[in-house]
């Protein structure tokens, strides 16, 4: 029982009826009615990492991630995209509601991309960090997630499918399937539905 | 009991000293053609050989080299006991007479160097009188007093930067000139600056400076006049109608009755600081600390100047090859050290050395006015605009600048231009054109086979004739085969798919 409360103590298990909001997070709607109703606190945890696994761009990750980044922006707090899997076409964001004037990008590679990461998500001015880092393993995931905390900044890193069955301190594991499909891999806070969750096709 | 007079007799040679790596080897300033160069000025040393100045140059030197040829009055200079074992222990060839041309340029800059420490003390430093500094410093003796107190740090801190001096502390600029000229460590009030006047010899009084001083000094002399008080009693009219209003307002502005006029120094906004390793230094790390205390002293000076900085140069200089500079910009104005020093070091990450470096010159050539931010003032959005500013700085300092890039939208139709920097105008209204995809492939790529389906399309994107990058493409949304969704595009009536971006 003892070595239980110390693997709960040091959060590499815990209690799947526990709810996201006993663990202190509140969660961030992600504007997608039909995940933010499987999600635990009905929506994205704040103050922490979500990892998305995918083939590749075009499986709908922005149409996931659209609506939240879309409302942070028009709230004037800056999101800041790292080494994005291709050049953003502002044309597409600002007909998708992004206010183009808050959203940033980086075009760094490789341990730059990690820093940069890390620093966005600690300096905690950030609205949203999103990330594309192949790179990254867990014992970089577990920094990501100690900055996020630390900054108390929502933050997206997408990881390539080759690291799906890697162990990752992320929170949030979500698996993109074919377009606006996705897999909930692991939830802290609830257990992850088999199903697969459309969440809504691109307009 | 105002003014202070800083009079500095060997300005030159004790300026151009401070750049030598031995300063009690013989030296000296030569002045004059090339063919007949002439001894201006001469260290201790040097004049123990038995150099002084207007002596021709190959004299002083032989007099150096070949000790048997030395002068007969140099016996008596040497009369300072620490310096019989150097005489002893340097004879022979070792003890060469070093010569440096003479340098009205370095004199003045020295001067102006000396002016701005001035400005430490005083807000009204003014370099009106040649070789020498006037300031007020009735001002600043609450602070720094009392007179007995700062004289001594003002000497203290001379003899550190290693000028020889005289000082005379007066109730008025003019009288603490002419004072200084006969007195060292002299402090006169109002009650004692007449007698001290008084007893000043006329050829010591400043005189020169009048029109005609010349006439006037002999007129004086021939006429029995030797000292400054002698003068004094003579009825104003009389001096006025006999020597012109020249002397009388000289004597006048000596006494402090008429106003005198100073055009005040003010310091150079400028900052330029050098330091100069024992050991050639290889790596960065090493360069760690001489870099805090070059930014420390950045930090002090722009504090006295109350200003920031916004860009500044370090100088590698390297022991083989040319010195290697870094710029170091800014994004916003900053003065706060340790700030200066994380975004330096930031910099530097990407920095690499091209030889081991013997010195490390930091240089501001231009201030920036600095406002202070009260943080615990500020609301909420301001301060998270404060704190995203600095990440932007941070990020910049060590990605650069180019890499932290916005999303702005112009008015081009053409997908890859689209996506450069300042493409068009900007488009303003939020029209809701055809679908476009989230990324776009900085290239367009050849993608036959990974084509399975198309859904949507085709768009015809034509434009582009004006400046040679035309294009006539037709663009599709593709269905990959592993499901994700591609912007792909063929040429009218020819073959090949090309992949462009993705519907992310």
């Amino acid at each position: 029982m003892s070595s239980l409360e110390s693997l709960l103590d040091s959060r590499q298990v815990w209690r799947a009826q526990a709810g996201a909001d006993s663990q202190g997070g509140d969660a961030i709607a992600s504007g997608h009615a039909a995940l933010d109703a499987i999600l635990p606190g009905g929506g994205w945890p704040s103050a922490a990492v979500s990892e998305l696994l995918s083939a590749g761009a075009g499986n709908g990750e922005l149409a996931l991630l659209w609506p939240v980044i879309s409302r942070m922006t028009r709230e004037g707090r800056p999101v800041v995209l790292v080494s994005p899997p291709g050049v953003p076409y502002p044309a597409a964001w600002r007909q998708a509601g992004v206010a183009l004037e808050q959203c940033h990008w980086l075009d760094v590679q490789g341990r730059e991309a990690l820093w940069a990461t890390e620093q966005c998500l600690r300096a905690g001015c950030c609205a949203a960090v999103v990330a594309w880092l192949p790179q990254a393993d867990s014992r970089l995931m577990r920094r990501l997630q100690v900055a996020a905390a630390s900054g108390n900044t929502l933050a997206f890193v997408h990881r390539p499918l080759a690291k799906v069955s890697e162990a990752s301190p992320a929170p949030l594991r979500l698996r993109l399937h074919r377009h606006a499909e996705l897999e909930i891999l692991k939830c802290r806070g609830g257990f992850p539905s088999a199903r697969r969750i459309a969440f809504g096709a691109r307009a | 009991m105002r003014w202070v007079c800083l009079l500095f007799p060997r300005l030159a040679l004790e300026g151009a000293l401070r750049r030598r790596p031995d300063p009690e080897a013989p030296f000296a300033l030569v002045d004059g053609p090339a063919q007949r160069q002439c001894i201006r000025a001469a260290n201790r040393a040097a004049r123990e050989q038995g150099v002084r100045p207007g002596q021709a140059r190959g004299f002083a030197e032989a007099l150096c080299n070949a000790p048997l040829f030395k002068a007969p009055d140099a016996a008596p200079l040497s009369k300072a006991p620490n310096s019989a074992p150097d005489r002893g222990s340097r004879s022979g060839s070792s003890q060469r007479l070093e010569t440096a041309p003479f340098d009205a340029e370095a004199v003045e800059r020295w001067r102006r160097r000396l002016a701005s420490w001035a400005y430490g003390f005083s807000a009204q430093v003014s370099l009106h009188y040649p070789h020498a500094l006037v300031f007020e410093v009735a001002s600043s003796l609450d602070l720094l007093g009392p007179w007995p107190r700062l004289e001594t740090r003002l000497r203290a801190e001379l003899a550190e930067l290693g000028f020889s001096h005289r000082l005379v502390i007066a109730p008025n600029p003019a009288a603490a000139r002419v004072l200084v000229n006969v007195h060292d460590g002299l402090a006169v009030d109002d009650a004692g600056l007449e007698p001290a006047l008084a007893a000043l010899r006329l050829d010591r009084a400043g005189l020169a400076n009048i029109d005609a001083a010349q006439d006037i000094v002999q007129t004086l002399k021939r006429s029995g006049f030797q000292r400054l008080g002698e003068l004094f009693g003579l009825p104003r009219s009389a001096l006025a109608r006999r020597f012109g209003g020249g002397l009388l307002r000289h004597l006048s502005e000596l006494r402090g009755e008429w106003p005198l006029a100073l055009d005040y120094h003010r310091p150079t906004p400028r900052f330029s600081r050098t330091f100069e390793f024992d050991q050639p230094v290889h790596a960065l790390a090493g360069l760690a600390f001489p870099l805090k205390r070059l930014l420390q002293e950045l930090a002090a000076f722009l504090m006295g100047q109350d200003a920031g900085v916004e860009r500044f140069r370090l100088t590698f200089e390297l022991e083989d090859g040319p010195a290697q500079a870094v710029e170091i910009g800014l994004l916003a104005v900053q003065r706060d050290p340790d700030t200066l020093l994380e975004l330096t070091r930031a910099h530097l990450e990407r920095v690499r050395l091209d030889g081991p470096v013997v010195a490390l010159a930091l240089s501001a050539p231009r201030l920036s006015a600095y406002a202070p931010v009260r943080r615990e003032l500020l609301e909420e959005p301001a301060r998270q605009a404060q704190a995203w500013a600095a990440l932007h700085q941070r990020l910049v300092a060590r990605l650069g600048e180019p890499v932290l890039k916005p999303l702005v939208e112009y008015r081009e139709h053409r997908p890859e231009m689209a996506v450069i920097d300042g493409a068009g105008p900007r488009a303003r209204d939020a029209s809701v054109g055809p679908a476009r995809p989230g990324w776009l492939t900085p290239t367009p790529q050849r993608c036959d086979g990974d084509v399975v389906q198309l859904l949507a399309g085709p768009e015809r994107i034509e434009s582009g004739w004006w400046d040679g990058g035309d294009i006539r493409r037709d663009y599709y949304l593709a269905q990959w085969a592993d499901g994700r969704q591609a912007w792909v595009w063929c040429e009218p009536g020819r073959q090949g798919w090309y992949l462009h971006g993705w519907f992310g």
